[in-house]
This record gives structure tokens, sequence and C-alpha cells, in this order.
């Protein structure tokens, strides 16, 4: 098993993140969409580490996984919020910042 | 004491702060401040006049010490030594602009401690007696508080060793005057009493500082010695030393009360009689003449005293000796007349300086601060306790002996030294004026000096008459003053008896021309023997005066040639009127003077306004209105306004495009994002970088 599979499957996991964060409607699905590319990034990480024998790409694997469950929580409680104040959670609805 | 002068005047300054501010809390309401702080001035006057003292005698050498003093006044004269003895200065320099330096000292001669115990023992003796007279005044603290300002004003005039600290006190003097003739400023008459005084003062204060000036240009220094210094030198410009010493004798006329600066002082009645006694003894008044004996080589030499004639300071004396006489005759204010009294006995001392008798006008100042404290003293007595607080002579006087023995004695005691009479002590100190009068070639004057004691014996017998003979006219309980008010009284009237034998020359006592007159930079003046004619005769005329005005005064009841003479005779009417109008200076003064001024001159001044400076005004207006017209219509708005409005549009019409940018949408912004990262993407296989 190459490399190249890991890849392929990370760019297939990335842009179904794309495709969900640019085309759903609902907060929640943008944020998993969100965490699909973080993990679509994670897989090509590992991936390079494992075969290129570097740790280092493993630790950044570790670091995104942090990262990432303090921006779901972030992320969640502002869906929330909005949530309860607009009784919606479609971000075409959430526009109050257009210039 | 002498090089530490300041500390002399720098106790009452002090004092002046504490009664202000503690001195309604104090159980005499600031009179305990008041009365402590001149007493301890006085303390330390005497001590600088003993000090003083030994000093001459240690120069002249005919002495071992204070111990010297009682035989030094009771020995036979000692001629006048040779030895020049120094004035003691201090001075610190105050500021300095390029090579003018700018001093302030005191500098203590002779003089100096004279007019120091002078002033201090006036003051302390009128600090008394205010305790009593102005028991139920209101502004009792405010009272006292001004009366250390203007002792300690008058004592820093006096010791001042230049023009400039001198003028400080001088101005002091002024203004606190002012305050304490208007004390009782309720009545409108009396804070119109204190402006006249204040503004008829301030317009010789003018040539007075005209006078520092000028003396300044010529000498190169306000050091009063120097410029003394510089008036004898032989290379001084004698216009420029008449110039400053008609500009400072002007400052003179206008504090010492001479013809025609002398209507404030009749006015200056209003005020506290207290007040009244200080400003005609020790203070005020006698500052021209002190300024006048200070910087007496700038007159001597300026209007050229030496020479014998008439001089301008000789004349104005004579002419204020005459005219002040005359008035004290037609008023019924018993203050009024002994205000009348001090106009005419310091036009003596002025003329005393104008004929070149020095040490006679400073001995005359010196006796007359006493007897003339003395009277003032004496009148406010007869109104606290006689005459139920009136001053009016003619309506609430009258058979004052009786009840008032002391106040009447001392009075009496007052009156005979202001006349002249043997042996009080203005007999000696009018006696040696016009002795010298006569001596320097100024007749005329000696004249004048002797018509003037004619008058005053006869004003003061018509005073003495009215207020303490005939009938009790007013509706009071007379009765006689308290201890607060009689003691001084008491005390002055020694000193009006017996001052005057410190100078008495036939006895052999010369002590003002050897204590007192300074024997550096002061010209060379004559001293002419006691002569026994003239003073028999000045006593004879003033006696004369006594008898005159006694025969028609005390013998009126009968047909005397005299009696009501104004009523039968129209040129004694008129004469009587002139008098009354007091020479019509007050309406020449402020109806034609000052309401020319008010009137015709206003009027053109208005005139000019309206049509000169105006139309000047309004066409530069005018102009100026156009030139902004047109500045406005082009450059402001056409090319700054269009400007900034320019660049507001170009901005909001790129905002306005920018703003589609902005949708507010995540999404969108989500697809801006990945777009250019896929075109940075591109763009990098693309290049191959």
């Amino acid at each position: 098993m190459g490399l190249n599979q890991f890849l392929i499957l990370s760019a297939f996991l990335f842009c179904t993140g794309i495709y969900g964060v640019l085309a759903r409607k609902n907060a929640v699905l943008v944020l998993m969409s969100i965490e699909l590319m973080l993990n679509a990034v994670n897989i090509n990480l590992i991936a390079f580490s494992a075969f290129r024998t570097a740790v280092a790409g493993q630790v950044f694997a570790l670091f995104v996984i942090t990262i990432a469950a303090a921006e779901v929580g972030v992320g969640l409680a502002i869906v929330l919020l909005i949530y309860r104040n607009e009784r919606t959670s479609d971000l075409d609805d959430v526009d109050q910042l257009k210039g | 004491m002498l090089s530490n002068a300041w500390i002399i005047p720098a106790i009452p300054a002090v004092s002046f702060f504490l009664v202000l501010f503690f001195g309604k809390r104090l159980p005499l309401r600031g009179a305990e401040i008041g009365i402590t702080a001149v007493g301890a001035s006085f303390v330390l006057s005497v001590v600088a006049v003993f000090q003083w003292i030994d000093r001459v005698d240690n120069a002249t050498g005919h002495s071992e010490g204070l111990r010297a003093l009682g035989r030094g006044i009771f020995s036979a004269a000692t001629g006048h030594g040779d030895a020049a003895v120094q004035p003691v200065v201090s001075s610190i320099t105050w500021w300095q602009n390029g090579l003018v330096k700018f001093a302030v000292g005191t500098r203590v001669d002779g003089l100096v401690v004279m007019m120091l115990f002078v002033v201090t023992l006036i003051s302390l003796l009128v600090h008394v007696y205010s305790v009593a007279y102005m028991r139920e005044e209101v502004r009792f603290t405010h009272y006292y508080a001004m009366l250390s300002l203007f002792t300690a004003s008058m004592l820093l005039l006096v010791v001042a060793d230049n023009t400039l600290v001198l003028l400080v006190g001088w101005e002091g003097v002024g203004l606190c005057s002012f305050a304490l003739i208007g004390h009782f400023w309720e009545e409108k008459p009396n804070s119109d009493a204190a402006l006249k005084a204040f503004l008829t003062t301030r317009t010789g204060d003018i040539g007075l500082m005209i006078g520092i000036i000028i003396t300044f240009f010529a000498a190169g220094s306000f050091d009063i010695a120097k410029i003394n210094a510089y008036a004898l030198s032989g290379g001084a410009n004698h216009a420029l030393l008449l110039a400053g010493a008609v500009c400072l004798f002007i400052g003179i006329i206008g504090k010492s009360g001479q013809f025609p600066l002398h209507t404030w002082l009749p006015d200056a009645m209003a005020g506290p009689t207290p007040v009244s006694a200080l400003i005609h003894a020790a203070t005020m008044v006698v500052a021209g003449v002190y300024l006048g004996a200070r910087m007496y080589p700038v007159f001597f030499k300026g209007f050229s005293i030496a020479a014998g004639g008439v001089n301008f300071m000789a004349l104005i004396g004579g002419i204020t000796i005459v005219i002040g006489a005359l008035l004290a005759f037609v008023q019924r204010d018993i203050k009024k007349v002994l205000a009348y009294s001090t106009i005419s006995q310091i036009g003596y001392m002025i003329m005393a300086l104008g004929v070149g008798a020095w040490s006679a006008a400073v001995f005359h100042l010196f006796t007359h601060a006493f007897f003339k404290a003395l009277l003032f003293l004496g009148a406010g007595s007869v109104s606290f306790s006689g005459s139920h607080h009136s001053f009016d002579m003619k309506s609430d006087m009258g058979g004052l002996r009786k009840p008032m023995p002391i106040t009447f004695w001392t009075f009496i005691i007052g009156s005979l030294a202001l006349a002249g009479i043997f042996p009080f002590a203005g007999f000696w100190s009018k006696d040696e004026i016009l002795v010298t009068a006569g001596k320097d070639g100024y007749t005329a004057f000696l004249v004048v000096g002797l018509v003037g004691a004619f008058l005053t014996a006869a004003y003061m017998t018509r005073c003495i008459y009215l207020t303490f003979f005939g009938e009790y006219r007013g509706h009071g309980h007379p009765h006689e003053s308290e201890p607060l008010i009689t003691v001084p009284l008491i005390i002055l009237a020694f000193f009006s008896v017996v001052a005057g034998f410190i100078n008495a020359a036939p006895l052999g006592l010369e002590k003002f021309k050897d204590w007192i007159e300074p024997t550096v930079q002061f010209p060379h003046l004559l001293h002419p023997a006691f002569d026994t004619p003239k003073a028999i005769i000045s006593v004879a005329v003033a006696t004369l005066g006594i008898g005159v005005a006694a025969y028609f005064w005390f013998r009126r009841e009968a047909t005397g040639p005299l009696h009501g003479l104004t009523e039968r005779n129209s040129l004694a009417r008129a004469g009587y009127v002139f008098l009354e109008k007091k020479y019509y200076l007050d309406v020449l003064y402020e109806n034609i003077i000052v309401a020319g001024i008010k009137g015709s001159i206003a009027r053109g001044t208005y005139w000019f306004d309206q049509h000169v400076i105006d139309k000047v005004v309004n066409s530069l207006g005018g102009g100026a209105k156009r030139a902004g017209r047109f500045v406005y219509d082009t450059v402001d708005q056409k090319v700054v306004d269009a400007a900034v409005n320019d660049i507001a549009e170009v901005t909001g019409e790129t905002g306005g495009l920018l703003r589609y940018v902005q949708s507010g949408r995540v999404q969108r912004y989500a697809l801006l994002l990945f777009a250019a990262v896929g075109l940075l993407a591109l763009a990098i296989l693309v290049f191959n970088i």
C-alpha cells in the first residue's frame, strides 16, 4: 500500500469538507464539514510522517486534533447563541455584518 | 539696630496679617496684636536713636557711650564736630538688569532715627487711644489691621535707601490712608472723601514717579545717596536737576497737602479722629516733607536755594501758610480747623526747606507731630465724651472746659505750642525757621511767616473759644474721657512742652544740628545764631493774634467794633464767602477742570471718535468685509470646498462598490477564500515556483 492511496483519500475527504462548508445552510453541518477538512489534513500529516519516518507530522496531527476540539467547542457555543437569539441556524439568515 | 533697621517696619507689617487673620477671635479683637507690634517697633526705634547718638558722639570724639546722652542733652554746646558721620547702610541686590542694580535696603542716619521715633511713638499712642475711641465700631479688627499696615508703610518709606523702595512705602501710605479715611464708607460723603484723597495724591504721585525716573537717568542710580552725591558734584546737569526737583516737588505737593493740591486734606477728616491724628502728625502728610529733607541736595541745587530770592519750593510753602491759615477761620468743624492748620504748618516746613533752613524744617516736623497729634486726639476726646460724636463747634460744643478739664488743659498746651508761644515746642522750631528766612535774603518769607504766626494764634483762639468757652450748645451729657484717651493726651502734652528744648539755641542746645543734620552728601548750610529781637517779635505777633481773636470772640456779646462786621460791610462779607468757598478751588477742580473734561473735551473727543476714528475703523471694516466675501466666494467655495467634496465623493463611490463584497454571508467569504487558495495553488503549479 503506497502513499498515494492515503493522499487520494485525504483529498476526497477535503473536497467533501469544502463542499459541505460552501453548500450547506445549517451551521452545525458546516462545522462538521470543517471537521472533515481538518481530519483530511491529519491523514496527510500522518501519512507523510509514516512514510518518511519523521515524528514531527504525528505531533502536528495531535496538535490539530486538540485545536479542532477547542474550535468545535467555541463554534457550537456561537451557533447555540445565534440560535437562541435568532431562532434559526441557517447561515443565510445570519448576515447582519453585511456592508 | 542701625544695620537691621528693616525689622522696625517688618514688625507692624507682620502684625497686619496677624490681626487680619486671627484678630477677630482674640478678646480685644486684634488691638492687642497691633499695640504689641507697634510697641516693639517703638522700643527698637528708641534703641536705634541711642545707638545713632552714640555713633555721632564717637565720631565727633567727646563721649563714652550711652551714658553721655543725659549730659549730651543738658551740657553746654559742644560745637559741631567736623568729623563726617556716615549713615548706616545695609542693602541687598533685588535683581540686576544689565549693569543696573535694583537694590532693597535701609539707610539709617539722624533724620531716619528721628522719624522712626516720631512715627512709632505717635502710632503707639493712636493705637492705645483707639481701643477706647473705636470700641463701638463694627470693623474694629479691620481698622487695627489697616493701622498696622499704615505704620509699616510709613516706616518702610523712612528707612528706604533708594527711591524705588521709598515709592513702595509712599504708595502703601496712600493706599492705607484711602482705606482709613473711607472707614465709615456706609455714608457716601465719606467714601467720596477717601476717593478724593486717593486721586488727589495720585495726581502728585505722577510727578513723583517722573521725578524718580529723571533722577535715575541723571545720577544713573535709584540709590538716594548716589543721587544726592550726584546733585552736589560739580558736574551735575542743572537743567536735569531742576526738572527732577520740580517733579519730585509735585509729589510732595500732593502728599503733604500743599497749595494747590491741598483740597483733599480737609475732606480727609471723614475718617476716624485717631486716623486724622496719625495722618497729620506722623504718617502720610509729613512723608512729603520727609522726602524733601531726604533728597535735599536735589532740591537745593535744582532750585538754586543758596542763591536767595524766590524759588518754587519756598513760594508754594509761603502761599500755603497763608491760605491754609485763612481758611481755618471759617470752619465750623473743629477737625477741619486743625486740618487747615496742618496745611499751614506743613507750609512752614516746605518754606523752611525752600529757604535753606533744613534743620529748622525737620525740627518743626518733629515738634509739630506732637502738638498736632495732641490737638487731634483732644478734638476726638471732645467729640467722644463731650459733644455726642459731633465735630460741629457752633452747634454741639461750647463751655466744655468745666466737665473736661484734662482735655481742656492739654488742648490749651497744644494750641500754645502751635501758636508758637514761648517756651512751648512750636516756639523753638517756628522761630528757627523765621531766623533762617531772615538771614538768607529771604526777607519776604520772614514776613509771610510772621503773618502765618499771627493767623495761627488767632484761629486757634477762635477754636478754643467755640469749643471750651461760652454756653454748652449740645444735647449730650459732657464728661471727662476715660484714661485710655486722656493718658495719650498727657504724654503728648508733655512732649509739646519739652520737645522744643532739644534744639533751643539760646540755651546752647543744638542737638538737631549735631545729631540729625547729615554731614556727608549734604550742602553746606548756614546756621544763623539765635536772634532775640526776632524771637520777641514773633511771640509778640502771636500774642497779638491771640489778643485780637480773644477781643473779637470773647467780647462779641458786647458791641465791639469788629462785631457783626460781615453783616455790615459788603467787602468783609465777600471775603468771608470767598474763604467759606475755599477760594473756589474745589469749584475750579470739579466744575471747571473735571466738568470741562467731562463736557467740552469729552464732546470734542466724542466727535473725533465718531468722525475720524470710527470712519477709519468703518472703512477698514468695510474693506475687510469685501475682501472676505471675495475670498469666501472664490477660494473657499470653489477651490477648498470643491476639493474636499470631490475627495469625499470618490471615497463614497469606491465604498459603494466595495460594499457588495461584504455580503455578511459566511459561505460567500469562504468561497472567496477557497477560490483564492485555488488560484494560488494553480499559480504555483503553472509557474513552478
